[in-house]
């Protein structure tokens, strides 16, 4: 259904042209029919979606002038929505049903957004495939025999099977860019702390951050600005004007320097893989962009040091998961048991991973040598990029090693962790970064072409450069549609 | 002195005791939600989804408590260092929300400091701080079904978060106190000044200050820490003084018999008057503290430390000194003054036109106290005026007026105020020391008493009180006492 992008539909909403609750009745139909196939929803929240379209028609009725009007909009798992069950795709949440809403969430519903359902992901965030979560599996709109990245599988899944035309997700090293890439779609991670934390159930708090999923950058640039700026219920929200995006799309890349990274080495991927990302380099250089090598001699620290920093937060932000107050309760006859036993039936084995990990790097006797260090080699990683960014206007780099691959494929953990290689240095930077769509490659054992995505990342702040250049190079190349979305309904599992 | 008699000699031990207190802030506010910051309520009807810790949900600094955190800091002369962070201390338990609390590690808010404090044996002490940090309230639980409410052998519990996310500050003491009363005269000081700074209610009752005590014994005269124990469970100072005089016993009596004390955590019984063991603690728990990364450091300007310092009002200690070296008020005396609201701007306002400070203070604390607790009503809010204080003073220390015209008179202006100058001279109440006069009463009284004079004459002295009491009614209260006896005795003739 969604050949209109969110930009056209709120405009077509606001001009009266087509109303919310035909939309929202689209909107629904298109899930029934090609969710089965794609299995992106833990929660359809239609009721609540027709709700909301009631409201916005009224308001538009009014003369309110909704940036969102009447567009739907998939929500992943992990933001709560106030009377809507929350899971964070764990057992452990049980049917935990939020008693508040995020505040990224509520800025899109005021915006005239219509929330559909609540997207699957990795337990609690934590893994790059979907394959993560404990309570459905969500095949890549693309080739349903392939993940659709993680952690935010589920939301790219829904854009990219035309279900939502925008989605929200949430990115800590690389969950919103890498299954955009996947899913071949556009995935926006913005400057850490620009957007909310508020009610998003955290996985490691000083590098998750809420962005867009969406068909187009215009589209994530429209969201982007609804959602981003101060929020008085987040101390790590950024008290800092927000430069709006939308008005400042480009159209050429003239003038802009970008930075290839020295210690990215293409000659490491699959040929056919190599070759798109040789291609997307000499676009962006046709486009008018001066292309150049910068080093970041720290980012191969990068999974290493997130690997200790985001599991030592995980381990104390997933504590209060303990059976006591809300969620599972496995009940023992005294305290201790019942964590015990409860922590254990709830958590997947990622999250136990992930919990023991962090819980070892912050105990006494190991604090220095890990948690410490590891915050050390964040700040040189850091560095790096200032330094990286006074040579260069914005980064450009493979968003993934590959293609999506095969459920099961990565079944030992540290061959799944490589998949966020290069999009963790960013996160451990706070950077701004997006994934675009960039061509496809087949890999050799099948005949379905795959999408590839470009990282694009700029230098704090600078969402409007970032998103101003990402959005010159789509309509240059118009990868996202160029092979078209093979059918998903009536498509037996 | 030979090895024989040394042997002999008996140690004397000495007793170190340092003091943690937690002390709930007085706030509109809880320490990191918009829920307002006050004490009981209907169990989880004050709370939100911040400090029920709910999934998703974000502590926001309350900036007030900061603020007061850094002024109590400033009272006692700590440092406020220009950085300082929130970090979480990690460990499960039912009445803590998230399963970790935000805390202060490394960075606290204020560092050092020393509490100052007078003993009331007229001693002055003083104990260094360590620091004092800012935490969140964990909930309160409630153990049912067993029989003294402990939760050994209850059956179930019941968790009130009412409580949960109030601002905490922490008061951290180095082991510089030597004994019981010391230790109460610290408790007192600290109270004193968080109530004078207004940032705290200070009631152990409430909860609102809760403390512990550390403790151990060590040779007189040594420098090294004997092994310490961590007594909890004192509701109010005196069970404090008898905690740690109980413990000091305890430890006394342990090493006297040749055994060691250990390391651990002891409970006090208040009915049995003992303390008992609650917990080992061979193993320290291990915290896992970290930077809370929710919450960005704090930068402290030196400007505005600078004005929170000029903003502090009189601190009691000061007034203490005052009161005791400069006015040789006793402790008590002066105790008593500073830890009633509004006495001691009453007392150094009377005192200040008096220039009595002992006749002030006994009116102060005697008469007027006295109507002031029977009405309800604060002394320095009565009718009775700083400067009618000042004229009894001089009243009574010129002889102007009896003892029972100024009991009568403080009534009368507690009642209508006014000055007690004008009255006595208004009504006459001036004391009658006038000799023709007083003989003139003498006379009457004896003539109207012939039976009473005949048994004095007999030897039945105790009929004097009888025949000045006469003298005194026929003056109206009027006379001076003293110089009525002396007349009645010499016209009777007696020694």
């Amino acid at each position: 259904m969604f050949e209109k992008s969110a930009t056209q539909i709120a405009r077509a909403v606001r001009m009266r042209e087509i109303s919310s609750m035909e939309i929202v009745e689209k909107a629904i139909a298109c899930v029934e029919k090609r969710e089965p196939a794609v299995g992106a929803f833990l929660s359809k929240t239609y009721d609540a979606a027709r709700a909301a379209a009631r409201r916005v028609d009224a308001r538009v009725g009014a003369g309110e002038e909704l940036p969102l009007a009447g567009v739907p909009l998939g929500i992943k798992d992990n933001l709560c929505v106030e009377g809507t069950r929350t899971t964070c795709a764990s057992k452990i949440l049980g049917d935990w049903v939020a008693p508040y809403t995020a505040t990224a969430v509520r800025r899109l519903l005021d915006a005239g957004a219509l929330p559909i359902g609540k997207a699957n992901m990795d337990e609690f965030a934590m893994g790059s495939s979907c394959e993560n979560s404990a309570l459905g599996v969500t095949r890549n709109p693309r080739d349903l025999t392939r993940v659709p990245g993680g952690s935010s599988g589920g939301s790219a899944a829904a854009v990219a099977a035309g279900m939502t035309s925008i989605a929200l997700g949430s990115d800590t090293g690389g969950s919103i860019r890498e299954p955009a890439a996947f899913c071949g779609i556009v995935g926006f991670k913005p400057t850490y702390g620009r957007v909310s934390r508020y009610g998003l159930i955290a996985f490691a708090s000083s590098l998750d951050q809420i962005g867009p999923l969406t068909t187009s950058v215009e589209d994530a640039a429209l969201v982007y600005d609804v959602m981003a700026g101060k929020d008085e219920y987040d101390a790590t929200s950024l008290d800092r004007r927000v430069e709006l995006t939308s008005g400042h799309l480009r159209e050429d890349l003239k003038g802009v320097r970008i930075g290839l990274v020295r210690e990215f080495d293409l000659g490491v991927l699959d040929s056919a893989v190599r070759t798109q990302y040789e291609q997307a380099y000499g676009d962006l250089e046709k486009l008018g962009a001066k292309i150049t090598e910068v080093a970041l001699p720290s980012a191969e620290h990068g999974l290493a040091t997130y690997y200790l920093i985001a599991p030592a937060e995980c381990s104390s932000n997933l504590a209060r998961f303990d059976g006591m107050r809300y969620g599972l309760r496995v009940q023992e006859n005294d305290v201790t048991l019942t964590y015990e036993r409860t922590r254990a039936a709830g958590f997947g084995d990622e999250v136990k991973r992930r919990i023991l990990i962090g819980t070892h790097a912050l105990s006494s006797g190991y604090y220095d040598a890990y948690y410490v260090r590891a915050q050390k080699a964040r700040t040189l990683i850091a560095a790096d990029f200032a330094r990286a960014f006074e040579k260069c206007d914005l980064i450009a780099c493979p968003a993934a090693a590959s293609g999506a691959f095969a459920f099961n494929a990565k079944s030992d953990p540290y061959s799944m962790y490589l998949m966020d290689y290069y999009t963790i240095p960013m996160s451990l930077a706070g950077l701004p970064s997006l994934s675009v769509p960039c061509g496809y490659a087949t890999p050799s054992d099948s005949s379905v072409p795959l999408p590839l995505g470009l990282e694009l990342t700029g230098p704090l702040f600078e969402e409007r450069r970032l998103l101003g250049a990402a959005h010159a190079y789509e309509r240059a190349t118009r990868h996202a549609t160029r092979i078209p979305m093979p059918s998903l309904e009536n498509v037996r599992i | 002195m030979s090895t024989a008699q040394a042997e002999k000699t008996e140690v004397v031990f000495e007793a170190v005791i340092g003091i943690e207190c937690h002390v709930e802030l007085k706030t509109q506010t809880k320490m990191f939600c918009g829920c307002r910051n006050v004490f009981g309520g209907e169990p989880n009807t004050n709370v939100c989804p911040v400090c029920l810790g709910m999934p998703g949900s974000l502590p926001v600094p309350n900036r007030l408590a900061i603020e007061q955190m850094i002024r109590a800091g400033l009272a006692f002369g700590a440092q406020i260092p220009a950085f300082s962070k929130f970090d979480r201390k990690n460990y499960f338990y039912p009445d803590m929300p998230k399963d970790y609390q935000i805390s202060q590690y490394d960075m606290p808010l204020t560092q050092g400091g020393v509490v100052e404090f007078w003993m009331l044996d007229g001693a002055r002490g003083s104990c260094r701080l360590e620091r004092i940090h800012l935490e969140e309230d964990t909930g309160k639980s409630t153990h049912a079904g067993s029989a003294d409410g402990r939760i050994a052998g209850s059956t179930y519990s019941l968790v009130d978060f009412n409580r949960a996310g109030v601002p905490l500050m922490e008061c951290v003491s180095k082991p510089d106190l030597h004994s019981a009363p010391q230790a109460v005269a610290y408790l007192e000081a600290l109270k004193r000044t968080f109530v004078a700074l207004d940032v705290s209610d200070v009631k152990m009752e409430e909860g609102s200050l809760r403390c512990d005590a550390n403790v151990s014994i060590r040779p007189l005269g040594a420098t090294e820490l004997g092994t310490k124990t961590e007594i909890k469970n004192m509701n109010s100072f005196r069970s404090v003084q008898r905690a740690i005089d109980s413990e000091i016993a305890r430890q006394t009596a342990i090493v006297a018999s040749g055994g060691r004390v250990s390391q651990e955590t002891r409970g006090w019984d208040e009915a049995a008057g003992v303390t008992h063991l609650m917990r080992s603690k061979e193993k320290a728990h291990d915290y896992r503290y970290f930077p809370d990364p929710d919450l960005t450091p704090m930068e402290i300007p030196g400007s505005e430390v600078q004005r929170l310092r000029e903003e502090l009002p009189a601190l009691p200690q000061a007034r203490l000194d005052r009161f005791i070296l400069r006015d040789k008020l006793s402790v008590t005396q002066a105790n008593q003054i500073v830890d009633t609201p509004g006495l001691g701007d009453y007392y150094e306002a009377s005192l200040e036109i008096s220039k009595r400070p002992q006749a002030t203070v006994n009116f102060i604390l005697g008469d007027i106290s006295r109507l002031a607790n029977e009405h309800g009503v604060r002394a320095d809010q009565s009718k009775i005026t700083p400067g009618a204080v000042a004229q009894l003073v001089e009243l009574t220390e010129s002889g102007t007026i009896n003892s029972k015209t100024v009991k009568d008179l403080i009534e009368r202006l507690w009642v209508g105020g006014g000055l007690p100058k004008d009255i006595v001279e208004v009504e006459g109440l001036a004391q009658v020391s006038d000799l023709g006069e007083i003989d003139g009463l003498v006379r009457d009284v004896l003539a109207a008493n012939e039976k009473t004079v005949v048994d004095f004459k007999a030897g039945k002295t105790k009929v004097m009180g009888f025949l000045v009491g006469q003298v005194m009614k026929a003056s109206r209260g009027k006379a001076n006492p003293t110089i009525v006896e002396e007349r009645l005795r010499m016209v009777l003739g007696a020694p």
